[in-house]
């Protein structure tokens, strides 16, 4: 039986700086503890991608990497489009997180009528969401659109980032986007790889092996970085190189490879392929959130 | 009041799509094109000539093509991506639905190679399923223009219009009739001829070929109405609605499956606002094959003949109602009918 407790979403948010790495654990406790929020009231949704990934978008978003106005979003500003669009729920938590819209919206995510789509709708225009993504393999190439967009015709200098998960390298043109980054010289692009080896069928490299994912990704143009996606440090030093590239215009587009465990920061969903498209039940919800640092009470029994 | 036409020549559709886009480049300067291998084949060739910066080569990534062109349009560009139909139709299908229309974004595709009339390329190259596929895509606009110079005019209408929008054209030079002062506008049927015993409703070549059936038509005293659908989405309902209501009787050709197409398009129309007998002339449910574009015509069923001998039909329906079981795809023969109408069936 598991009982239901009232949720708050913190109102705090974050600004967007260049930080000590130290300093986004506590970003990224706070997007975990929002996507376990958010996906325990919509009772459906994707739980493991999105934990597993907070300490990119941590970095990413409030690490001074991605460049935006959370006031007014739609002017100038990089460009993030998550390929692997049933990972919302992070997405959601950390555009929330960085103040572009009202934190206690998160609690409507799949629910009728809301802005946080069960995959991101442009329909819906929430701030951030630049495109509509969920078949898998497309937003990759979206993406490249818009450093095309940028690279090769009006040369404002804004940078494109994406975030394919791994088993979405199984679709086919994910590699033709590829081979189009580096044909262009698309240094302005930065293709982030969930490599959590997860999927909803089992592991990666049972269900249809991608690998060698460093070997593809530089066979195919890429400046590639592998990097525990879980630490703060590596994560820097490969957003930093992805900033030289595109300042330098090294012609080459970048590939970060995080190796992330799915799941994680829940230590009973951590690496485990089940937690792929299922959400908490309440009673999983309140555990994980102690274990994130927020204490729900425990149930009355009488 | 119809719309006069006369014959000026022949030239494929293809060219005006062409020309179009180099029109529409030199007004609009975030208009770019997308090559996918076969820029000579669907003309785009001439806005790379001419707009060498605006060009990019994809290589032959439909897929990838598609979705790229979603990104240049949501970084404000107008971006035009053409290959033949059966690639940047169907091989993209999903792409379409959710990276461009889904997205809403401002793509525009320009299908070629369509029908039957692609000649010696065979069946894999021939389409003949896009339009039953685009018409149902929420803000798709869909044009199948019905010579090269409608082509042209279409091509410049959906560059400046904002949106999703597909066009459709041809590999084989056919008759070319209109002239400058046709009018053409997104989501208006033309009526190229008048006639209240029947309705030809055509798009694309067969417009040609159901006006040659009507001049038929005419000399056993049938007037045919005929009415071309350069719009297969946003449909034109109140010239088919109306053409039903005074007609009566109605036939629709189109170089596609005879099921789902344009003809569907008006089936759906006329069953809901005044149902009248409807035959169909177009591809009877199979693929097609190697041979010249005038023999695949006739082969195939898509020659005045077979609407002229469907018209026959239709006005028989109307006349007496029911008659028998007959499919969508059954549609008469012309030397079974011409001789006399009310052996038609």
């Amino acid at each position: 039986m598991s009982a239901e407790f009232p949720v708050v979403f913190e109102m705090r948010t974050f600004d967007n700086r260049r930080r000590q790495p130290d300093e986004f654990a506590e970003i990224a406790r706070m997007i975990r503890r929002d996507i376990i929020k958010s996906l325990v009231l919509a009772g459906s949704g994707h739980s493991g991608g999105p934990l597993g990934s907070a300490d990119i978008f941590a970095v990413l978003y409030f690490g001074g990497y991605m460049r935006y106005n959370p006031q007014d979003w739609w002017t100038p500003r990089d460009r993030f489009v998550l390929s692997a669009g049933h990972m919302c729920p992070v997405l959601y938590a950390t555009l929330a997180n960085t103040g572009a819209f009202p934190k206690e919206e998160l609690g409507t995510l799949r629910k009728y009528n809301s802005r946080l789509q069960g995959h991101p709708g442009r329909d819906m225009g929430l701030p951030g969401v630049e495109t509509s993504t969920g078949s898998l393999g497309q937003g990759i190439s979206i993406a490249v659109g818009m450093a095309m967009a940028d690279k090769l015709l009006d040369r404002n200098g804004y940078r494109v980032f994406t975030l394919t998960g791994d088993g979405e390298l199984q679709e086919g043109s994910v590699w033709e986007a590829a081979m189009a980054a580096s044909n262009f010289k698309l240094d302005n692009f930065c293709w982030i790889i969930d490599n959590n080896d997860c999927q909803i069928d089992g592991r990666v490299h049972d269900v249809m092996s991608i690998y060698p994912l460093e070997d593809k990704c530089r066979a195919f143009g890429f400046d590639v970085v592998t990097v525990d996606g879980h630490n703060y440090h590596e994560l820097c030093s490969a957003f930093d190189r992805f900033v030289t590239n595109s300042q330098q215009e090294c012609g080459k587009p970048t590939a970060i490879i995080a190796k992330t465990l799915m799941g994680k920061g829940v230590s009973f969903m951590e690496d485990r392929y089940e937690w792929h498209g299922k959400p908490p039940t309440w009673e999983q919800a309140r555990l994980a959130l102690r274990e994130l640092g927020e204490d729900i009470p425990e149930p009355v029994t009488v | 009041m119809s719309i006069p036409f006369q014959l000026r020549g022949s030239k494929p559709t293809r060219q005006g799509f062409g020309e179009g886009l180099v029109v529409l480049g030199e007004r609009y300067d975030n208009v770019v094109v997308l090559g996918g291998d076969i820029t000579g084949s669907v003309m785009t060739s001439l806005f790379k000539e001419r707009f060498p910066d605006r060009f990019f080569s994809i290589g032959v990534a439909e897929q990838n093509a598609t979705t790229i062109a979603a990104g240049l349009a949501l970084s404000g560009k107008i971006p035009f991506f053409a290959s033949y139909g059966a690639f940047c139709a169907l091989r993209n299908a999903d792409q379409l639905r959710i990276s461009v229309c889904y997205n809403e974004v401002n793509v525009k595709i320009g299908g070629g190679h369509a029908g039957i009339s692609v000649g010696p390329d065979g069946a894999t190259h021939q389409v003949l399923e896009e339009i039953a596929y685009l018409r149902t895509l929420p803000h798709m606009t869909l044009l199948v223009p019905c010579d090269y110079l409608e082509a042209k005019k279409a091509t410049i209408a959906m560059g400046e219009m904002v949106g999703p929008a597909y066009i459709r054209f041809g590999r084989a030079a056919i008759p070319f009739f209109t002239s400058d002062d046709t009018p053409f506008q997104i989501g208006k049927a033309q009526v190229f001829r008048d006639g209240t015993d029947v309705a030809l409703i055509a798009c694309g070549a067969m417009v040609w070929e159901a006006l040659l059936a009507a001049d038929k038509l005419s000399q056993r005293g049938i007037q045919a109405r005929v009415i071309n659908v350069s719009t297969i989405k946003p449909f034109d309902v109140e010239t088919v609605v109306d053409a039903a209501r005074e007609c009566g009787a109605i036939v629709t050709a189109e170089e596609h499956q005879v099921h789902a197409g344009l003809g569907g398009a008006v089936a759906e129309v006329v069953a809901k606002n005044y149902p009248v007998p409807i035959e169909f002339v177009g591809v009877k449910d199979s693929f097609g094959g190697s041979g010249e574009p005038e023999e695949l015509m006739e082969k195939f069923g898509l020659t005045w003949k077979e609407i002229y001998a469907a018209a026959l039909v239709a006005i028989e329906r109307r006349d007496r109602g029911f008659i028998s079981y007959r499919m969508v795809k059954d549609v008469p023969r012309y030397d079974d009918v011409h001789a006399n109408a009310h052996s038609a069936l």
